[in-house]
C-alpha cells in the first residue's frame, strides 16, 4: 500500500469507505474449504509453504460457515451431497463468493453418471469456475485473485438491503 | 487331497441336486446353487469341519438384462482353514427378484445384501434391515440396472434451488 510513505507527510490518508471497505474485503477472504474429493489435496497445497496463500490473505480457513466469504467447492459433488453444499452454503453470512474448484463441481467432469451434479451451478452461484482435475494449486490462486479483483469493484453498498437469504432449503 | 475336489466331493455328496453348475475357470472354483438352497449350502459350507468357509467377502449380483432367469446373485466366501475363496452363485428367474438372506450365516452379508438390493432390486428375503445402502431413500430406481440409463432418470433426484 506504501502508507508508511505517507508517515514523513501529515500522517493521514483521505479514501473513499467504498475504497477501504472493499479493500479490507478482499485482503482477508476467509475460505470455507468445501474439500468433498481429490482437489482438496491441491487445496491443501495451496495452503502449504510452497504456494501459500497466506500470501492473498486467505489462510484462514474455516471449518464453520458461519465464519467464512467464499466457499471453494473442491470436489465430486453427488446429488446427495448437494442438499449438504447447498445447507454450509446457506449460512454463510452475506456477502459471499463462490469458486467452483476443477472439472467435476465445474460439469461433473469425467463422471457423466447418475449420481453426480452435471455442473453445481445447478444449485449454486458461482463467481470462478476452475480448470483442471485437479487443478494446480497456481490455478485455485489464480481463482482466488480473480475473486479479489472482483470484490475490488464492488461498492459497501451493494451488500446493504438485500432480502434474507431463504434459510429453507428447497426439500423438493 | 486337493482343495477343489474336496469341497466339490463334499457339497455334491450331500447337495446333490442343489448344484446347477461347477466351473473351474482361470483356476477360479464357482458353484451354482439352486435359488432356494443357498442359505442351506452355505451353512453347510461354514459349519462342516472340514471346510470352514467362515467369512463372507462379498456380495454381489449379475444383471444378464436380456436372459430368462435375468439376475445371478454372487457370494465370495473364504474358508482360514484351507486358505481358499469359493464363489457361489445363484439364478433368479422370478419377477420381481427375490433370494433367501444368508445374514444368518455370514453377518458381514448385510451391507453388502443392502447395496445388491439397492443396485439391482434383488430382495433379500428375511433379511434384518433391506434399506438403501447409497442412494436416497425414497429413490425409484436400481442403477446398476442394464435398463437403467446412465445419465439417470432426470428429475428423480431432487437438488436445492438455485440460490441467487
Amino acid at each position: 500500500m506504501g502508507l508508511e510513505a505517507k508517515l514523513n507527510q501529515d500522517g493521514f490518508v483521505t479514501t473513499t469507505i467504498d475504497a477501504i471497505v472493499a479493500w479490507a474485503r478482499k485482503s482477508s477472504v476467509w475460505p470455507m474449504p468445501m474439500g468433498i474429493s481429490c482437489c482438496a489435496i491441491e487445496m491443501i497445497a495451496a495452503a502449504d509453504p510452497k504456494y501459500d496463500i497466506a500470501r492473498f490473505g486467505s489462510e484462514v480457513m474455516r471449518f464453520t460457515p458461519r465464519q467464512c466469504d467464499l466457499m471453494i467447492v473442491a470436489g465430486t459433488v453427488t446429488y446427495k451431497m448437494a442438499q449438504v453444499v447447498r445447507r454450509i452454503y446457506d449460512q454463510m453470512p452475506e456477502p459471499k463468493w463462490v469458486i467452483a474448484m476443477g472439472a467435476c463441481t465445474s460439469s461433473g467432469g469425467m463422471y457423466r453418471s447418475y449420481n453426480v451434479v452435471q455442473g453445481i451451478d445447478q444449485f449454486l452461484p458461482i463467481d470462478v469456475y476452475t480448470a483442471g482435475c485437479p487443478p494446480r494449486p497456481e490455478n485455485l490462486l489464480n481463482a482466488l485473485m480473480t475473486i479479489q479483483e472482483k470484490i475490488g469493484k464492488t461498492k459497501a453498498r451493494d451488500f446493504q438491503n438485500r432480502s434474507l437469504v431463504d434459510l429453507e432449503l428447497a426439500q423438493n | 487331497m486337493d482343495v477343489k475336489e474336496l469341497i466339490v466331493g463334499k457339497v455334491k455328496e450331500k447337495f446333490d441336486s442343489a448344484v446347477e453348475d461347477v466351473s473351474d475357470f482361470r483356476d477360479d472354483l464357482c458353484l451354482t446353487i439352486k435359488k432356494d438352497q443357498i442359505a442351506v449350502v452355505g451353512k453347510f459350507l461354514k459349519d462342516d469341519p472340514d471346510l470352514q468357509f467362515v467369512m463372507c467377502k462379498d456380495v454381489t449380483a449379475i444383471d444378464w438384462a436380456t436372459c430368462k432367469k435375468r439376475f445371478t446373485t454372487v457370494y465370495h466366501i473364504y474358508s482360514h482353514k484351507l486358505n481358499y475363496t469359493l464363489r457361489l452363485k445363484a439364478n433368479i428367474d422370478d419377477d420381481p427378484p427375490t433370494v433367501e438372506t444368508v445374514t444368518g450365516i455370514w453377518r458381514s452379508a448385510d451391507w453388502y445384501e443392502r447395496e445388491t438390493f439397492d443396485m439391482y432390486g434383488i430382495k433379500f428375503l428375511n433379511h434384518p434391515d433391506l434399506r438403501r445402502m447409497y442412494m436416497p431413500e425414497g429413490f425409484e430406481y436400481h442403477p446398476l440396472r442394464k435398463d437403467f440409463p446412465v445419465l439417470g432418470i432426470p428429475g428423480s433426484l431432487p437438488l436445492p434451488k438455485k440460490a441467487d
